[in-house]
């Protein structure tokens, strides 16, 4: 056949053939992933663009509203911006007391990224450590371990986050070195805080799997045999190979993080006011549909915007750690066919 | 088998215990129950907050409360005892009595939702598998991938607008404007251009074929008034009728099983037989009528294919039983088409028939086809809501799992037999596909119930998560711990349920006893 003789051509030759490392592989088939490709620079957009124009934490941003300011009502405060390029005073437009919607977006935007952030980073380093340790070290610290999480794993995770983000709001204000950290949003940081430490729960289960899994292979055992201590093993030789896994349920950790906050946010159990989540920017104009539907689009579609490129980018991510589902396989398999048709019919 | 069950239960019940122990803690934690009274004016504030002092015991400990609400709780485990005490919440009622309402409303609005989401969410992901990579595949993915993102409190309020009172507005005029038209065509036949496997050419065909037939269906939805007087009429049910007949044997036995699809034939003709005879007992019906009505359908269905015989009657016999069901189901919701006018112009709806709030109208008097209808406009929106979430994971996981079937061993040697693509798709894969996907399902509804509460805060429906709700802002541990107990109780026993159906289906898997 044709094809295999193609293969040996270094050219055409299959990524895997061309000598490269495991983290060039992975880096390659994720930007060859466009729709990854695209979420990620969709999403940094929404991130500079967010942190930059209203500023944080006291730096001033170029944007000349804040999202507490209220300036004169324009008109009936609807948007000002005309496509493509004449953004006006107030480009989402005014609320009904004249604040600035782009300002309150941001900031919105600015919160949920931070507790989606912080929501992500706990909970990813959080099972982490408790699926690796009980999936390594099996035994009774598994059965414990093991046991925690069937624990947390039954109270339904919006119930357990309503209820803690009730009490992170009771916190609220107590915090002040968070606070000057965190540019007046030690709320959102203590909710972060709080929903992470709930969240673990499926990541543990996942990477005790995994570990499972890895340290019964040959690897592991012959590191064993050479003396490599329990510290070496974890860190040097099963962690990289779990790392897929890991990075892949992190993100989409984060995804439905940022659903959740807002979630919260919008039933008033999450960010409070005076602060602006896009869930409580919802929330709070909802009744206002019918005559300031800017109010509502604007918060929504960021919403979508941010969680929608953190699942592409997941998915890409999940394509290159995972290659079980290749594209190209399906691609190769039309091409045989093809060509092998081509040849009876000649 | 039964050591594993029992240990299984043992670690649920201890589990169980820690958890609500837990959810106890948090909740007494959340706040000040007594915050309502300590700003208020009222002459008898002090009389107030001792009342409510004593009312929920707050003198006690929040942990020592705690084994209180546990020893009322664990009368709830001895059977017809009618011990059972969940305490009573900041109001005063007992939890067991708002627990058993909103429990009501609550399984309302899901059974529906997922029911559809499963069906559907399934069916989509086989095709876009089957279809893998093609425009079809891209466009399910991405649309799979938006749903996962929509945060469902923005889309419950947006299907109000649109959903209740746009669709409510357009009822009061019901003109179908050639705009509309145009767009509604131009959308049916991109999906129909997507669906032919290859060929630019027949994907243009369907293309145009989908854009003719939807203009021609809302020209004549318009022209006939047909949203005022919706209806199959008798034409449409036999219509509807045949097209499930062939629809059904394409799936269960294929169109070459010229039995199979003879019995279902014939079972539509005895649906059209009893369309007409069962109308005027329709009028009295009730619930227990219809499921027995539906139950003796599908066994004259059963019944047909079993007499038509022949050499594999079992196939006969599915695509017959499941014929006669849809038919059934056809008849059903033409029954209640012929009831919306009345509906319609009911005193109490007043000609703005699809609800934004609540689960149904309050004093609507009406036989069993209004009250169904007045629980088919209120669960609408939320059923939409509820079901275009879980339907992006259930189509994304079936389209996993069938395409990782397709790529076996056996699918390839069961090609080489040279069965029919139908057989190895239908027979060999599909059901395969379906064992990783019971688990997931079984998961799903024990969180379901935990899971609607965002849309009952939207849609103001009073069921399990507005008590949630309402309890936690009132900080009001009670009820708050009988919605857990509820939702903890089903998590685990449909965990259990799953592992344990997994090993039935997948003999490779075995349960350590």
């Amino acid at each position: 056949m044709s094809t295999s003789a193609e293969n040996e051509n270094p050219d055409t030759a299959t990524p895997e053939a061309r000598g490269l490392s495991q983290g060039q592989l992975v880096r390659k088939r994720f930007f060859g992933h466009t729709a990854a490709v695209i979420s990620m620079f969709v999403f940094a957009g929404i991130v500079i663009l967010a942190f930059t124009s209203v500023g944080y934490a006291g730096i001033p941003g170029w944007y000349q509203w804040n999202y507490i300011e209220t300036p004169p009502i324009q008109g009936r405060g609807e948007p000002t911006w005309e496509l493509p390029f004449d953004f006006g005073q107030h480009p989402f437009g005014q609320d009904s007391v004249g604040r600035d919607m782009f300002a309150m977006t941001m900031r919105g935007a600015q919160l949920s990224l931070i507790v989606m952030f912080i929501i992500g980073a706990l909970g990813g380093i959080l099972g982490v450590i408790i699926g690796g340790v009980s999936g390594y070290f099996r035994g009774w610290v598994e059965a414990v371990l093991m046991r925690l999480t069937d624990t947390v794993i039954i109270i339904p995770l919006i119930i357990l986050a309503a209820v803690l983000g009730t009490i992170s709001q009771t916190m609220t204000g107590r915090g002040t070195i968070a606070n000057a950290i965190f540019g007046g949003s030690d709320g959102v940081v203590l909710l972060g805080l709080f929903v992470g430490v709930i969240i673990w729960t499926g990541l543990a289960r996942l990477v005790r799997g995994e570990f499972l899994s890895l340290r019964e292979r040959e690897f592991v055992d012959a590191a064993r045999i050479a003396g490599a201590s329990d510290r070496r093993i974890i860190f040097k030789h099963i962690l990289p190979n779990a790392v897929g896994v890991i990075i892949v349920n992190t993100t989409l950790v984060m995804a439905s993080a940022i659903l959740l906050e807002t979630a919260l946010s919008f039933l008033g159990m999450g960010v409070q006011a005076p602060d602006v989540s896009l869930g409580s920017l919802i929330s709070d104009n909802q009744q206002a549909f019918t005559t300031r539907p800017w109010l509502f689009w604007w918060p929504g579609l960021f919403i979508i915007a941010i969680c929608l490129s953190i699942n592409f980018i997941g998915d890409g991510l999940r394509d290159a750690f995972d290659p079980r589902q290749k594209k190209f396989r399906a691609k190769k398999a039309k091409d045989t066919r093809a060509s092998s048709s081509a040849e009876a019919k000649a | 088998m039964v050591t594993y069950i029992v240990r299984r239960l043992v670690t649920a019940v201890l589990i169980l215990l820690a958890a609500s122990f837990l959810v106890y803690l948090l909740t007494a934690a959340s706040g000040d129950p007594l915050q309502q009274y300590r700003q208020s004016s009222l002459p008898n504030k002090e009389q107030l907050i001792q009342q409510r002092i004593q009312l929920l015991n707050l003198n006690t400990p929040a942990p020592l409360r705690y084994f209180d609400w546990l020893g009322g709780a664990a009368g709830c485990l001895i059977p017809f005892a009618a011990e059972c005490d969940l305490g009573k919440s900041i109001q005063g009622i007992e939890v067991t009595t708002l627990l058993a309402r909103a429990m009501g409303q609550t399984i309302q609005l899901v059974t529906a939702a997922t029911i559809l989401a499963i069906i559907i969410g399934i069916a989509l992901g086989i095709i876009t598998a089957l279809r893998q990579y093609s425009g079809l595949d891209y466009g399910v993915t991405f649309m799979a991938f938006l749903f996962f993102s929509l945060p469902i409190f923005w889309v419950a309020v947006l299907l109000k607008e649109y959903g209740a009172i746009g669709f409510n507005n357009f009822l009061n005029q019901p003109n179908i404007g050639l705009s509309a038209m145009g767009i509604i065509g131009l959308v049916a036949g991109f999906i129909c251009y997507l669906v032919p496997k290859s060929g630019v050419k027949r994907k243009l065909i369907a293309a145009a074929i989908g854009f003719v037939a939807a203009v021609a269906l809302c020209w004549y939805l318009d022209i006939s008034g047909w949203f005022l007087t919706p209806g199959f009429g008798a034409i449409g049910v036999a219509l509807m009728g045949v097209a499930a007949a062939y629809l059904v044997t394409v799936l269960t036995a294929g169109l070459r099983n010229r039995k199979a699809l003879y019995s279902a034939l014939i079972t539509v003709g005895l649906g059209m037989i009893a369309y007409f005879a069962i109308q005027p007992l329709l009028d009295l019906a009730t619930i227990l009528m219809i499921i027995i009505l539906g139950v003796g359908a599908v066994l004259v269905g059963v019944a047909v294919g079993y007499l038509m015989g022949g050499f594999d009657r079992r196939q006969s016999m599915n695509a017959a039983g499941l014929t006669a069901f849809l038919m059934g189901f056809v008849i059903l919701l033409d029954r209640y088409m012929q009831e919306w006018p009345e509906y319609f112009n009911n005193s109490r709806i007043g000609g703005r028939p699809i609800a934004t709030i609540g689960s149904s109208t309050p004093n609507l008097e009406g036989n069993f086809w209004i009250a169904g209808l007045d629980i088919f406009t209120h669960l609408l929106l939320p059923t939409i809501a509820l079901m275009l979430i879980s339907l992006a994971s259930y189509s994304r996981y079936s389209r996993a799992s069938m395409l990782e079937i397709m790529n076996q061993d056996y699918i390839r040697t069961a090609r080489a037999k040279g069965l029919t693509e139908r057989t190895v798709v239908m027979r060999h894969a599909f059901r395969n596909a379906l064992i990783p996907l019971a688990t997931l399902v079984a998961f799903d509804i024990g969180a379901l119930i935990g899971g609607a509460i965002i849309t009952e805060a939207v849609f103001a429906f009073s069921g399990m998560g507005q008590l949630f709700v309402d309890a936690l802002n009132a900080v009001d541990p009670n009820p708050v711990m009988g919605v857990f107990l509820i939702t903890g109780i089903l998590a685990m026993t449909f965990n259990l349920v799953a592992d344990l159906i997994y090993s039935v289906l997948d003999p490779r898997v075995r349960v350590k006893a």
